[in-house]
Formats: C-alpha cells, sequence, structure tokens
C-alpha cells in the first residue's frame, strides 16, 4: 500500500485520548448512543415476548419474560465498537449470559460450532459459539440501570461487545446452533463474516 | 421480514484517492464534493462510502456519507452537513477546496437501494441531509426513464435549508409522476402555504401513498426523524418489510 494521502489542514480531534489503547483502529469515541437499523424499530409486546434455542430440528429451551427474568442474572462493563466508526466505552448492561442459557436449557455444551441469531423484524447475524461461551457474551434486557429502549433491541438483544455491535443482535428472538458458519443480514451483504474490531474487520475481506 | 439482494464481495474493499473536482455549496451549512475516483467500480443509489481523512502527522479519522449521485453520473458526488462539534464534518463542509484529495472505500451496503427496475410506487421519506441517498434514487429515476410514481416528503428547517433545492423542483417539474413535499419546520418564508409542522401520522397519510399500492419506503435522516416516520407508517398500515432506514444519528441521548 502506498501512504495515504494527507488532507490538507485536517487536524482532528480524538488524537490526544487517554482511551487510545481501548478505541480500535478507524474508531472514534463517542458520549451518546447512536442508533442504526435496517428497518423500524419493531414493538414487541412483553405478554408475546418468548426467546429460545433451537437448532435445525429442535428447541433445547424456549422462556416467555418472566421465565426469562428469572435466570440468573449477571452484570457487566464493557466497550462497545459500531462498525460505522463510533466506539462508546463503559457500557454497562445486565442480563443472562450464554453459559447460563446452556445451563438452563440442561446442555452441558452448545450443540454444534457456530449460531445464528434471529431477531423479531426478521433480522439475522452468525457468531461462532466458542465467541459467546466464558462470559463472552449475554442476552441483555437492561442498560446502564435501565430497561432497554426498543430503538436500543429492547425488550432483550445479544450482547457479545468484542465483536463489532451488529453482531449485538437487537431484538432477539431464538439462537439457532448450526453446523456451518451461516452468514446473517449484514454478512450476506458484504460486511464481514467475523467482524473483529481490533482486526478492522469491517467488510468481507477485510 | 427484511427482503434484500444479495451481494458478496469476494476480495477487499481498496481504499482508494479522491480528488474533489467541484464544490458545490447547497445551503448554508450542506456542501456537496463532487469527486473524481480512478477505478470506481460504480454503486446502487442508497449505497453510501466511508471516507477517511490522514492528518500530515498521520492521525486518521473516517466517517460514512451517502452517495447523492445516480449511478449513470460520471463523477461521484457526497453531501456533507456541518456538525459543529464534528471531526470530520466541518472539515469536508468547510474546509476542503478544489484539488483536495483524501481515501474513499465503498460501495458499501446492499439493502438501503433502490432500482429504476421497480415498478412499484417509490415512497421516499428525509430529513435534512438525509435527502443524499434518496436524492441517488430520484436522479437515478429521471436518469433510467423510470416514470412509475414516485412521492418525497422532505423535512427541512427553513427555505434556504432545503438541499438541491432548485434540481428538485426541476425534476419535480418533468411531470413523470415524481411529486415533492417539502415541509418547513422552524421558518417559512413569507407567502409560504406549504407543510410547517414535523412530519407525522396525518401529514404522511394525506399526501402519502396508501398501504394498499404496497410503495416500497425508504426513510432517511436524523435518528428521531426516521423512528417517528417509520412508526407512523407502520400504524397507518404499512408492511414494516417494505420499509427500509438509514439513520445519521445522534440519538441526543
Ligand atoms: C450510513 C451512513 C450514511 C451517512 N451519510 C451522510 C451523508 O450523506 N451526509 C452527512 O452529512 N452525514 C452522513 N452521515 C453521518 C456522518 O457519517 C457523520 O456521522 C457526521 O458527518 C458527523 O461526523 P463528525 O465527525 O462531523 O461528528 P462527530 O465528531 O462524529 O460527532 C460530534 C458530535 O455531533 C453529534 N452528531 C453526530 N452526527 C450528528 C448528526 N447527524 N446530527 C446532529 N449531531 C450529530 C455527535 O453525537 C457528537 O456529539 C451518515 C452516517 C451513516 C451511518
Amino acid at each position: 500500500m502506498s501512504e495515504p494521502p494527507v488532507s490538507r489542514g485536517f487536524r482532528g480531534k480524538q488524537r490526544s485520548s487517554d482511551h487510545a489503547a481501548r478505541t480500535p483502529p478507524g474508531q472514534h469515541l463517542v458520549n451518546d448512543f447512536p442508533v442504526l437499523s435496517a428497518g423500524p424499530t419493531p414493538r414487541i409486546d412483553l405478554v408475546k415476548w418468548r426467546f429460545a434455542l433451537t437448532d435445525g430440528h429442535n428447541k433445547f429451551a424456549e422462556w416467555d419474560w418472566e421465565q426469562f427474568n428469572a435466570l440468573p442474572q449477571t452484570k457487566i462493563k464493557t466497550d462497545i465498537h459500531c462498525v460505522t466508526t463510533w466506539s462508546k466505552l463503559d457500557t454497562e448492561w445486565r442480563g443472562v449470559t450464554f453459559d447460563d442459557l446452556l445451563a438452563a436449557a440442561g446442555l452441558d455444551e452448545a450443540p454444534t460450532p457456530f449460531a445464528l441469531m434471529h431477531c423479531y423484524g426478521g433480522y439475522t447475524t452468525n457468531v461462532p459459539v466458542e465467541d459467546m461461551l466464558e462470559g463472552k457474551a449475554m442476552v441483555a434486557t437492561r442498560f446502564a440501570g435501565e430497561e432497554l429502549d426498543p430503538e436500543h433491541g429492547g425488550p432483550a438483544r445479544l450482547v457479545v461487545p468484542h465483536l463489532y455491535f451488529w453482531k449485538s443482535a437487537k431484538w432477539i428472538q431464538r439462537i439457532e446452533f448450526t453446523e456451518t458458519d451461516t452468514p446473517g443480514f449484514w454478512e450476506e451483504l458484504g460486511y464481514h463474516i467475523y467482524g473483529d474490531p481490533w482486526r478492522e474487520q469491517r467488510y468481507a475481506g477485510d | 421480514m427484511l427482503a434484500t439482494e444479495k451481494v458478496q464481495p469476494t476480495r477487499k474493499l481498496p481504499w482508494r484517492t479522491a480528488t474533489v473536482r467541484e464544490i458545490i455549496e447547497e445551503t448554508p451549512r450542506v456542501r456537496s464534493l463532487s469527486l473524481d475516483i480512478p477505478d470506481w467500480p460504480g454503486h446502487r443509489p442508497g449505497q453510501h462510502v466511508d471516507i477517511r481523512l490522514t492528518s500530515d502527522d498521520g492521525y486518521q479519522a473516517q466517517r460514512s456519507y451517502s452517495i447523492a449521485s445516480a449511478p449513470e453520473a460520471a463523477e461521484l458526488l457526497v453531501t456533507v452537513e456541518r456538525i459543529e462539534e464534528g471531526e470530520v464534518s466541518p472539515y469536508l463542509s468547510s474546509e476542503v477546496i478544489v484539488g483536495d484529495k483524501f481515501e474513499l472505500r465503498g460501495p458499501i451496503g446492499g439493502h438501503f437501494v433502490w432500482s429504476a427496475f421497480m415498478t412499484e410506487p417509490l415512497f421516499l421519506v428525509a430529513g435534512g441531509s438525509g435527502v443524499a441517498p434518496l436524492m441517488a434514487m430520484l436522479r437515478h429515476r429521471a436518469a433510467a426513464g423510470n416514470k412509475n410514481p414516485a412521492l418525497l416528503v422532505y423535512s427541512s428547517r427553513s427555505f434556504d435549508d432545503i438541499i438541491y433545492r432548485k434540481e428538485l423542483a426541476a425534476l419535480a417539474a418533468r411531470s413523470d409522476g415524481l411529486k415533492v413535499v417539502h415541509t418547513l419546520t422552524r421558518q417559512q418564508p413569507a407567502g409560504w402555504t406549504g407543510e410547517k409542522k414535523r412530519i407525522d401520522p396525518e401529514m404522511l397519510s394525506r399526501v402519502g401513498f396508501s398501504p394498499k399500492e404496497q410503495p416500497r419506503i425508504f426513510i432517511c435522516g436524523p435518528t428521531q426523524l426516521v423512528e417517528s416516520a417509520a412508526r407512523a407508517l407502520i400504524e397507518l398500515g404499512h408492511d414494516a418489510g417494505l420499509i427500509k432506514t438509514e439513520r445519521f444519528g445522534p440519538t441526543g441521548a
């Protein structure tokens, strides 16, 4: 690669950030919480809300809202990174870790190496199971001590913060275990199959 | 369901060097940049690019900008609104001069796209600079000679803040099925007889297509406008699966 052209007169604002070590390449820090979704925000009635673990044939477990909230709850504080280049530090989530979901479903281990998230509104995204184990992912119902807003994925969204945030599927309805890594919605449209922000895996081929 | 076309680029989207060929002052806060990009692969209306700026000491910042030009046009246009406190938009909308270079890659996104082959009515809802990707669709529609019904409902703060004002008037004057409805939410010129409230369900049902016509709907602009317009259209009976959205930010939170 040749040197990038210098943008004459461009200074930039975040060069002296104290948090440079926590900001992946090409990202900038924000204090607000931008909303990005491909379609309208679904409004989901909690009475009808269900969340399930499945594979091609079986339903391993399904919870309604009350049952889900009775599962062991975990709080995490973590940095999140959106592919549109904003990062937000120290976000606080509460929900049920993927490990606890497996345990509650009576599964000693995940049945397959990959998973595809299915969401209210039709969104999908794929995440390797390994990237969700040992506290690396949760299905969150609270953000910053409050109920999760519909715009941000409420009632419940996946949070898998070490990957770009499109992997943290909003309005999650079902985790489907798959034998192969099956591209989801954005992955089909040219976004990276894995999406590691530290390796700047934004688009296919990165 | 979110219905969409599948496109799978197989190789890395390269960073290309764009050279600013022309600068168009659209409004006091908005400029369009006409860019010359070697080996540009083409785009579909609604897609965006990532622009990356590099300072003389190597510091970089990147942001996304919609492509405002039609695929048929020779040069690529982006339209940038100045966010006063911003890092990248003040540079692109005020500092840049003709001949300046920066990096760009794309096109990106395959969901928020429209093609003139589509025959259903086209229903566009924009707020501020959110009109940019919708303008790519309207320019493409005109270039391709598509005459199916189309409507743009476009919210601006004031008359002088309307981006592409003259071109939109010219497109609407072609009598090819396009109608443009402006609403001016903060200030209206003397004698303004048009809309002057924020886009709401009443306005959308009065000026918009009926759900029976199954229009393809694209909404773009600040998050609040997109949220409220999408919600209103669903309440009016439009199929959520036919509504595509692009949110430019911020949340205000
Ligand atoms: C897919 C996509 C397409 C986009 N297309 C365009 C486009 O065609 N034209 C365009 O002008 N912008 C577009 N944007 C927005 C653009 O990417 C930048 O976010 C915007 O230019 C602000 O960048 P900045 O570096 O100037 O501000 P930042 O330094 O990122 O932000 C500074 C402050 O401004 C606030 N802010 C950020 N965006 C906005 C906003 N839109 N309105 C009000 N306040 C804001 C931030 O919350 C922050 O507090 C698009 C965004 C996306 C995701």
